[in-house]
């Protein structure tokens, strides 16, 4: 084949694989489009135009970390507070990964954008779709990625410049952070097998709130959480059920990890 | 902008970085092959859970209950995303109305 052929086949290939996960996306393109949107609007109100949120958007690309940045940004956080904050909200990527590492071999020039782009929301996507028939999953999880951070950017730009358009009170629109962060931590306070780690993650953090106070809270709180979930491993697994007992569910998902359709 | 160009690049740059190794890191270290170290699977299970708790008091750290309004548009505000979740399950409503509701009670309510 000539370049020119390959390259005509590449774009034929995404073409069908964009229109195959587009339909699958739909949910991720209303939640994003809502998220990315106060997202915007939180980051006009601390001053930053829509270039800001473009960037943001592009390079970060994570929906809790950037509602964070805005804060960050606004108090002029040092460097280093800004790296532990983000390790702390991002940690739980690092166990999408794990519970992808089959799925995205030979995954080839596009497995750097597909680990990028893993958020909560594209990985539930991931996990929980099989590849159609015909499909290459590499195009078909390149399309899921790609049509995710579509939507993010679009929600984030628009909710921006409606900031900049609209001359806004928003005083307390940093509420949505909480809200969702409410949310979240109310749906898996609902399911048996997150219930135990959030009531622990919950208790660990207002216990180390109160003795080392609002600044400096979270890295100890982040340790005494740590230790109290490997110490308590055995009570944890016996309420939380094995593990085995995750891949005897009859939900399409052949991973460790549930499915999470919460909002990232 | 309450800070600099360059500094709220360099922040943007640290949080950019640091979101790709959380998510990169796991493909560079393990390879499909072999099965998991068991305590890693359990982490992967119990830690993103924790992690939302925490981060849920995170959010309140700088809520005070002593002085007025007594945290009373937060404690308002969070029933209304709690019902309107536990009613509908829908995210977007809940966060939504939830923050409307409150930005009403600290601009207008609670001045």
């Amino acid at each position: 084949m000539t370049h020119r052929s390959v390259f005509k086949n590449r774009i034929s290939l995404l073409g069908k694989a964009l229109k195959a996960a587009f339909p699958i996306t739909l949910p991720v393109l209303a939640g994003y489009l809502v998220l990315g949107f106060g997202f915007g609007l939180l980051l006009n109100s601390k001053g930053y135009g829509p270039q800001w949120a473009l960037l943001m958007c592009l390079l970060t690309y994570s929906g809790s970390m950037q509602y964070a940045a805005c804060d960050l940004l606004a108090s002029g956080a040092s460097l280093i507070s800004c790296a532990v904050i983000t390790l702390i909200i991002n940690a739980r990527h690092l166990f999408y990964g794990l519970s992808l590492l089959t799925r995205y071999k030979n995954m080839g020039k596009a497995k750097p954008y597909l680990m990028f782009g893993l958020t909560d929301e594209t990985f539930s996507l991931t996990v929980s779709n099989d590849v159609p028939n015909g499909q290459s999953p590499r195009y078909f999880y390149f399309a899921i990625t790609l049509l995710d951070q579509i939507y993010w950017i679009i929600g984030g730009l628009i909710g921006n410049i409606f900031g900049t358009l609209v001359p806004l009170n928003t005083k307390g629109v940093d509420f949505s952070m909480t809200a969702l962060f409410i949310v979240i931590v109310l749906s898996n306070l609902l399911k048996k097998k997150t219930r135990l780690s959030s009531v622990i993650g919950l208790a660990c953090a207002m216990i180390c709130l109160v003795i080392f106070g609002p600044e400096n809270f979270l890295i100890p709180s982040m340790v005494v959480r740590a230790v109290v979930l490997i110490a308590a491993r055995p009570l944890i697994t016996k309420v939380i059920g094995d593990e085995r007992e995750d891949a005897a569910d009859p939900a399409p998902v052949s991973n460790k990890e549930e499915a999470r359709c919460d909002a990232d | 902008m309450p800070i600099n160009t360059t500094h709220s690049l360099l922040i943007i740059a640290v949080i950019a970085v640091v979101t790709f190794l959380t998510r990169a890191l796991p493909f560079l270290i393990f390879h499909g092959d072999k099965p998991l170290p068991k305590l890693l699977v359990y982490l992967g299970r119990v830690l993103s859970g924790a992690t939302m708790g925490m981060l849920l008091v995170y959010c309140f750290r700088n809520t005070t209950v002593t002085t007025w309004p007594f945290a009373l548009p937060e404690i308002i505000a969070t029933a209304v995303v709690v019902g309107t979740y536990l009613w509908k399950k829908n995210i977007l409503i809940s966060v939504g109305l939830g923050t409307a509701l409150y930005m009403v009670l600290v601009q207008v309510v609670f001045k």
